[in-house]
């Protein structure tokens, strides 16, 4: 399995699974902030975002998402002011130049995002800018693969970490996990060479029955990981449980303001939002696909009410998501099949 | 999350008391910041993700990619 | 582009000095709308078809199709609602003739005639409109064109990016070229002119919050002369369009499936611009999709394909062309790639609008 959203997006653009012997077959895991951010968080950054007050920050990932009935992109369209940012410290620029607004960000991401997110509270702080506000949906990696270990359906045989989270973090932390579950776990980059050279050291240490925490990323990642990051990191945030959107809640998997930064808190600081009900789509099974449990063919909606172009949760929207990747091979089996007739041309799928 | 990719620092500078610098991206100059990396310095590599540098690419090890992305490419 | 004229400097006539940026009253009809036809529209685009004067314009074509054998005229027409209005490399007066001109050619027409029509937006300065008429006027003489019919109406203020333009434009399409969408065979080549994803990534680097310092140019271009040129060639051309909202992947698929055949390139086969690469890395997107403005596909029989090359490789236009892949029987309506590792992957349609991604 791979964790990381970003690696199973260069594992599909570049066609790597099909190249690989039958015998390896990758899982993608839910290493994908837009595909797990809760469905109630999207809710709640449209409710914020659809203020005449609030300017809405965000990474462009997170626009196409779909929430409980809008997505950002439609508040936008309907006259929300929702700006799309390269760096987190942009959201504190545009809160000097709106005095009279009260500028929200976005704050998702998984381990590697949570330094650049915290630096954007710290220097609000330092700088006496007060409106400005944080919606903090962060989650990490380690607590998704001790749940992914600990249930039964999930056949896994190797990780490959991420490499970006590991940078920030190291990967000492993998290391009693890779002990506890007997598996190899090895910090992996993003090119397609990366990647390839992460599944021959996993490769290598099932074929040689061993388990450990290996480093093919070593151009970035080393064991300790960036320690003036974890250090704003830990003075910023402080762990909690939180829900996966698809999963469910996982123990200690996330990331929240600390108190002494409370004031940066979109929902603390906006309290209508946190009553928020939502209603996931009953056709969607997309928690299943990112456990690998299901693969999306398997999904009633498939390919029928749910398309890229209309989702019906995050794993059609992204483009790593595993759906929309399906969902483009899926057509290009068809249209072999109907002018193949009973032979099937060779496709990966 | 993950989208990282390697620049080189062309320039270091303060702003608002943080540490800055302007990376170039093969052509493409962009500010970033450089918070978490006080060792670096004007000709460093280093990963960038959402504007801020990560970490300093280790030399040693960025070669022996590139060495394994030419094999591959003598290969075809 | 170096071959292009660059007009910078434009002076507001005294009569417009009064008045430095557009108020309601110079679209009401009155004299303020003369004024600023007089003084700035007319001088730009001055000739013999304006001067007429009229509610329509009667073009007299006697001449044109006796020098061009033809019975069949190609008719187009755009708006253009770029923002910013000025960009690293053109604006949005450049954009609005070139892409005319070339929706034109794409036909293989000769381009003829154009329309011009203005949307002004109450406050827009009245420099940056001479600007932008006189860069047209001038791209108007290097394309070959004339404006023969125009409009200006003024909107408040709130309403409308400063400026939006509608060029409509008309050609004449010579007996004996043939040129649809719908004409791509299995067996046919598919070429480009150049390099992909200038002009979307010129505009991103002057996009607000997203700005980036950069030598990327928009390649706003005529593309009718190199056009001309590999007709003369050959005239089995099957299908040419240009590369513009949706860029490279949008035209192949709008092809494969108006032909209803499957396309297969090689990524590496495309050229692209070290920094537009580099550009879209860094935001996350990829240059397939990205709008190009001088950039065009061409599907032709393999036979002449590499005599038009050569041609195409001469010419300012095209010297970076290249085949970059195939029309097959296989997957009808679907375009494949040949990626960077050998691998294959389905290029579909874009979603929606190209968002910068983090992840």
């Amino acid at each position: 399995m791979e964790v990381c959203g970003g690696q199973t997006h260069s594992i599909i653009k570049s066609g790597l699974d099909q190249l690989l012997p039958k015998e390896i077959n990758l899982v993608h895991g839910p290493g994908c902030p837009v595909c797990v951010t809760p469905l109630e968080l999207i809710d709640k950054a449209i409710a914020l975002a659809s203020r005449r007050d609030v300017i809405f920050t965000s990474f462009g990932d997170m626009l196409r998402v779909p929430g409980s009935s809008s997505d950002l992109f439609a508040v936008k369209a309907a006259g929300g002011d929702v700006r799309i940012l390269y760096s987190p410290l942009d959201s504190l620029k545009i809160a000097r130049e709106n005095p009279d607004k009260t500028v929200v960000f976005f704050g998702i991401g998984f381990e590697t995002t949570a330094p650049p997110n915290a630096m954007a509270v710290v220097q609000a702080q330092v700088q006496g800018i007060n409106n400005f506000a944080m919606l903090v949906s962060h989650v990490t990696v380690p607590a998704a693969i001790i749940a992914l270990m600990e249930s039964p359906d999930v056949k896994v045989d190797g990780f490959l970490a991420a490499g970006h989270v590991c940078t920030v973090m190291g990967y000492w932390e993998y290391e009693p996990l890779a002990q506890k579950y007997k598996i190899p776990i090895v910090v992996t980059g993003f090119e397609p060479v990366d990647i390839v050279h992460g599944i021959l050291k996993c490769v290598r240490q099932l074929e040689g029955d061993r388990y450990y925490v290996e480093n093919a990323y070593a151009r970035s990642v080393i064991r300790e990981g960036n320690r003036p990051a974890q250090a704003v990191i830990q003075r910023v945030f402080e762990l909690c449980d939180r829900p996966w959107r698809g999963i469910g809640v996982i123990p200690q998997s996330g990331y929240r303001l600390r108190p002494e930064f409370a004031e940066f808190d979109a929902e603390l600081r906006f309290p209508e939002i946190q009553s928020i009900e939502t209603k996931e789509s009953d056709l969607c099974i997309s928690g299943l696909v990112l456990q690998g449990r299901k693969k999306p063919h398997e999904c009633m909606a498939f390919g029928k009410e749910c398309t890229p172009q209309t989702p019906l949760g995050a794993t059609m929207v992204s483009t790593e998501g595993a759906c929309a990747a399906y969902y483009r091979y899926g057509r290009y089996a068809d249209a072999n099949r109907r002018i193949d007739g009973d032979k099937w041309l060779k496709n990966p799928i | 999350m993950c989208l990282g990719i390697p620049g080189k620092v062309i320039e270091l500078f303060e702003v608002n008391g943080m540490k800055m610098a302007k990376i170039d991206f093969s052509g493409v100059v962009k500010e970033a910041c450089m918070e978490y990396l006080p060792e670096i310095k004007v000709g460093d590599y280093t990963l960038i993700h959402v504007g801020f540098g990560l970490s300093i690419l280790d030399e040693k090890e960025a070669l022996e990619t590139m060495q394994l992305l030419n094999q591959i490419a003598a290969m075809e | 582009m170096a071959e292009k004229p660059n007009l910078i400097g434009w002076t507001c006539p005294r009569p417009l000095q009064n008045y430095p940026t557009i108020v309601l009253g110079h679209g009401s009809g009155g004299k303020m709308m003369a004024d600023l036809i007089q003084h700035l529209f007319s001088p730009a685009f001055e000739n013999d078809l304006l001067g007429q004067m009229n509610d329509s314009t009667t073009l007299d074509l006697t001449e044109t199709f006796q020098s061009i054998p033809s019975n069949r005229l190609a008719f187009t027409t755009d708006s253009f609602v770029v923002s910013p209005l000025f960009f690293p490399g053109g604006n949005i007066g450049e954009l609005a003739i070139f892409g005319t001109i070339n929706d034109l050619a794409m036909s293989g027409a000769k381009p003829l005639f154009l329309s011009a029509g203005f949307i002004l937006e109450e406050g827009l300065p009245m420099e940056m409109l001479g600007k932008i008429v006189n860069s047209m006027a001038v791209a108007c003489k290097f394309g070959g064109v004339k404006i023969a019919a125009g409009d200006t109406k003024v909107v408040n203020r709130g309403h409308g990016d400063g400026l939006y333009i509608n060029t409509s434009g008309i050609g004449v399409i010579p007996d004996g070229i043939n040129i649809s969408a719908k004409y791509a065979r299995p067996g046919d080549v598919v070429l480009i002119n150049g390099s992909v994803g200038d002009h979307g990534m010129a505009i991103m680097s002057v996009r607000s919050g997203l700005e980036f310092e950069t030598a990327i140019k928009s390649d706003t271009a005529p593309l009718n002369g190199l056009v001309d040129s590999m007709l003369e060639v050959t005239h089995e051309i099957h299908c040419l369009r240009d590369a513009t909202r949706g860029g490279l992947a949008a035209v192949l698929n709008e092809l494969a499936t108006a032909s209803n055949v499957g396309i297969e390139f090689d990524e590496k086969a495309v050229p692209i611009l070290p920094e537009v690469n580099a550009a879209c890395e860094m935001l996350g997107l990829d240059p397939f999709y990205i709008a190009n403005e001088g950039k065009f596909v061409v599907v032709m029989p393999e036979a002449k394909a590499e005599e038009v090359l050569f041609v195409m490789r001469k010419h300012p236009y095209g010297k970076d062309a290249a085949i970059i892949g195939k029309v097959v029987e296989n997957h009808p309506g679907l375009v494949t790639a040949r990626t960077s590792i050998g691998g294959m992957r389905v290029v579909d349609l874009p979603a929606g609008e190209l968002l910068p991604r983090i992840c």
